[in-house]
């Protein structure tokens, strides 16, 4: 959980008729892209581990389960050190 | 009549938690959020639990607080994060009522006697302290009471992140043995003349007698009496209601101090600009002005005069806040700061007696006159026009000033 940070990310989203948004994909900051595989769960919530708040999305991605932010008119993951995004399971 | 439920729910450390909320590493720190020493705003604004414990206090100078802890980390304000974490926390607020009335960007009452269906006002309060702490990462402490006063007493009582109840059955055992001055209305001065009397707790004043406190205090003292008795029945405003605006003050800490009339002047008319503008906003004129001046040694006087008529004019607002100023001011020491604020106000249609040499055609050329410059300054910003004279004093002002509106009285 020590070097956890917060990396803002590019995110590519659908949008539907009633303006609902499903994010898809995000890019990394050195490139690389990641396939949103499932959206589980929505909500207003505060990162407690890299700080700031805004809606939550719980997202799958590689089978693994990590959050993605979307704060004001910005998203950002948890990163894990410089790799990727983290998991959410803690331990 | 049942009683009512009234909800107050403080924010902690608000600015301090916000701070840390938004950047972890301050969180194991001892952090005061202050106003920039360049700018001559350096003091206090908040601090964190960290920095309270080593006794710095909001209010005093950013070096005194370092003295009393050395390693304090001093981050500026960002009063837009203010206010929209603020503004969240009024959307949680609003889930459960719509009785909701902001005291600061802090704190809020909240009614929500007729909010039964979201289950009791402790199972309410419980609910805002989890929902505001999940979903934004800041605190609140809560009171639950069946007025104002109590709920506001009962938010004090434990902090961070809690709820305290305060009943009929248990408000002579909490809030009586509480000092007189924690009570809402009761400041530096009025807690003076209690003690005077030896009136130290709010238990005190609720038994003392109606006399001795209409003598000193005035009906202030009755009502100060009944808050105590758990008598208060102000209700909570709505959503969006406003209580009814008293007067409109504006004013500045100069980024050097003032030494002479002249420049004492601009600055005066750099504040009636906005103290008209808000008149207007408000819909109100003016038929008296008040000056505060702050000397160099934070000493500050107040003056108040009235107006030959009720007006909303800034230069004639600045006028008579000028010839208040050089009737009062003896220039012992330079100043640091200048309030100016617009008193006595009335509705703008109310009509206006003016005297028999007033020239009504050349007062209706002013009113079209600001009428087109605020016109300007709504559509292009606060400084697309300004008095040329304003110009060269550059130096007096800082530019980022955020509006901050401070909590209005609801104690009269």
């Amino acid at each position: 959980m020590g070097n956890v940070r917060k990396v803002y990310v590019k995110v590519n989203l659908d949008v539907d008729e009633s303006g609902n948004i499903r994010p898809r994909r995000i890019t990394w900051e050195d490139g690389r892209v990641y396939e949103i595989d499932r959206l589980r769960h929505r909500c207003r919530a505060a990162s407690t581990r890299v700080g700031g708040c805004g809606i939550r999305y719980t997202v799958v991605i590689g089978g693994k389960e990590t959050y993605l932010f979307q704060e004001d008119d910005r998203w950002f993951v948890e990163g894990k050190g410089g790799a990727e995004p983290a998991d959410t399971r803690e331990g | 009549m049942a009683d009512r439920c009234i909800l107050h729910v403080d924010l902690n450390n608000f600015y301090a938690g916000v701070e840390c909320m938004l950047d972890p590493a301050l969180r194991s720190r001892a952090v005061a959020v202050c106003g920039s020493v360049e700018e001559r705003h350096g003091i206090v604004l908040a601090k964190n639990y960290h920095a309270k414990a080593f006794g710095v206090r909001t209010g005093e100078a950013v070096w005194e607080a370092r003295q009393k802890c050395p390693h304090l980390t001093v981050v500026p304000p960002h009063f837009e994060q203010y206010l929209k974490f603020s503004r969240l926390t009024r959307e949680i607020y609003g889930r459960y009522t719509d009785q909701v009335e902001s005291y600061g960007m802090d704190e809020c009452w909240l009614d929500v006697t007729g909010s039964g269906c979201f289950g009791s006002g402790f199972e309410i309060a419980e609910e805002i302290r989890r929902s505001v702490k999940e979903e934004l990462g800041l605190t609140v402490s809560a009171g639950v009471s069946f007025n104002k006063i109590f709920a506001k007493l009962g938010s004090d009582l434990k902090k961070p992140d809690a709820v305290t109840c305060i009943d009929r059955d248990n408000f002579k055992e909490n809030i009586w043995p509480l000092p007189a001055s924690e009570l809402l209305g009761v400041g530096r001065r009025t807690g003076k003349a209690l003690a005077s009397y030896g009136i130290h707790t709010i238990g005190q004043l609720a038994g003392a007698s109606d006399r001795l406190l209409q003598r000193h205090l005035g009906i202030h003292g009755l009502r100060l009496k009944q808050y105590a008795c758990g008598l208060d029945c102000s209700p909570v405003t709505r959503d969006g209601e406003e209580a009814p605006v008293k007067s409109v003050g504006h004013g500045t800490t100069t980024l050097q101090d003032l030494c002479c009339a002249e420049e004492v002047w601009l600055v005066m008319l750099e504040l009636v600009q906005e103290v008209g503008s808000r008149l207007r906003k408000h819909r109100k004129r003016a038929k008296g002005v008040a000056i505060s001046i702050r000397n160099h040694q934070l000493i500050t006087k107040e003056w108040q005069t009235r107006l030959e008529f009720a007006t909303r004019d800034p230069l004639r607002l600045a006028r008579a806040a000028f010839a208040l100023f050089e009737r009062g001011y003896d220039w012992r020491l330079p100043i640091r700061s200048v309030t100016v604020r617009a008193i006595d106000l009335v509705e703008e249609d109310l009509p206006v007696q003016l005297g028999f040499f007033t020239d009504a055609a050349r007062l209706e050329r002013e009113e079209r006159r600001e009428e087109a410059v605020e016109s300007i300054r709504r559509r292009f910003g606060k400084q697309a026009v300004r008095n040329a004279v304003l110009c060269r004093s550059e130096r007096l002002f800082s530019r980022q000033e955020a509006e901050i509106v401070m909590p209005t009285g609801m104690v009269l």
